[in-house]
């Protein structure tokens, strides 16, 4: 029995190290989940002159999703945010420190799955909601509180288990 | 020209305030220069998770460096400036983690783990001093 206990204690560590393997680094809980979203004015690629503040989209659950053209893993999320418009899913863009014309040019090329993208040329909203990089996706409620937070990019398999069932089931 | 210079300086310098996020490093100020240091080497640059807000190169931790800078020009103290990174990124920015309930282990494991070998290694002694003094043979 006694002589089972170093290697009982090893099996454990064993154990530990075996299931952080499978921990991600970057998903790093978020403070602003529960706290109401983080204010911004910004321009709208959309509709040059036009802004938007996340005020603007009160009464109805949506989801900010941070990208930029020049990020690859963004295409990967592209396909699916496609599909969560078409299910009706209110999604707005935010394009981080990227150009707006490429931006533009992108969305035209591949279609826009945005309610509206806005321009974070310089940075600050996105630091504001404590973006470390893209693709990162934010579900606001209706009442303008930040509900969860996704870094990487966006599929069905973590639609179900993060945002789903905070929206009743709402996507595809 | 003489004659705008001063117009045009004062319309920068209200501008200034749009310009906040924008603090690049300064020459003339060698003591902020030196906290903005001391206090980004303590906290962690949340792109390069292993690097220093100190040191990393990553365009973020230029960014988030700027911030520090604009937030201490305006006289906030180290105390709320951490606070405004922490309100942003979570206590994973600090590389000294704050002593909560999730961090008990953290910070309070060496100390179990010590004792729980100091303990066994007691133990381990007592029941061998035992062993010797009720054994016939002599020891060695």
């Amino acid at each position: 029995m006694k002589r089972w206990l170093p290697l009982a204690a090893f099996a454990v560590l064993l154990g530990f190290l075996f299931a952080g393997l499978w921990l991600d680094p970057r998903e790093v809980p978020s403070p602003l989940i529960g706290r109401p979203a983080p204010a911004f004015t910004l321009p709208v690629l959309e509709r040059p002159g036009l802004t938007f503040s996340p005020a603007d989209a009160r009464g109805k659950a949506w989801l900010l999703n941070v990208w930029a053209p020049w990020c690859r893993t963004c295409r990967r999320e592209h396909a699916f945010l496609m599909e969560l418009a078409a299910a009706g899913v209110a999604i707005y863009g935010l394009n981080w420190q990227d150009q707006a014309r490429e931006a533009r040019r992108l969305l035209a090329e591949i279609g826009s799955p945005y309610a509206l993208t806005v321009d974070d040329q310089d940075g600050r909203a996105g630091i504001d909601w404590g973006v470390t990089g893209v693709p990162e996706t934010f579900l606001v409620d209706a009442d303008g509180l930040v509900r969860a937070k996704h870094s990487g990019p966006l599929n069905a398999r973590v639609y179900a288990r993060m945002f789903a069932p905070l929206l009743e089931g709402k996507g595809p | 020209m003489r004659r705008w210079s001063r117009p045009i300086a004062l319309v920068a310098a209200l501008a200034l305030p749009a310009l906040a996020v924008e603090a690049p490093p300064n020459a003339d100020e060698p003591a902020l220069e030196q906290r903005l240091l001391a206090l980004t080497a303590d906290l962690r640059c949340v792109v390069c998770q292993n690097e220093s807000l100190a040191e990393s190169r990553a365009p973020l931790a230029k960014d988030l460096r700027d911030e520090v800078r604009g937030l201490m020009r305006q006289g906030r103290t180290d105390d709320e400036v951490v606070n405004y990174l922490k309100a942003r990124y979570g206590d994973f920015v600090l590389y000294r983690p704050p002593f909560k309930p999730v961090t008990y282990l953290l910070w309070l494991g060496p100390a179990l783990f010590l004792g729980i070998g100091g303990l066994a290694w007691f133990v381990a002694i007592r029941r061998r001093q035992r062993a010797a003094a009720t054994s016939d043979l002599p020891t060695h």
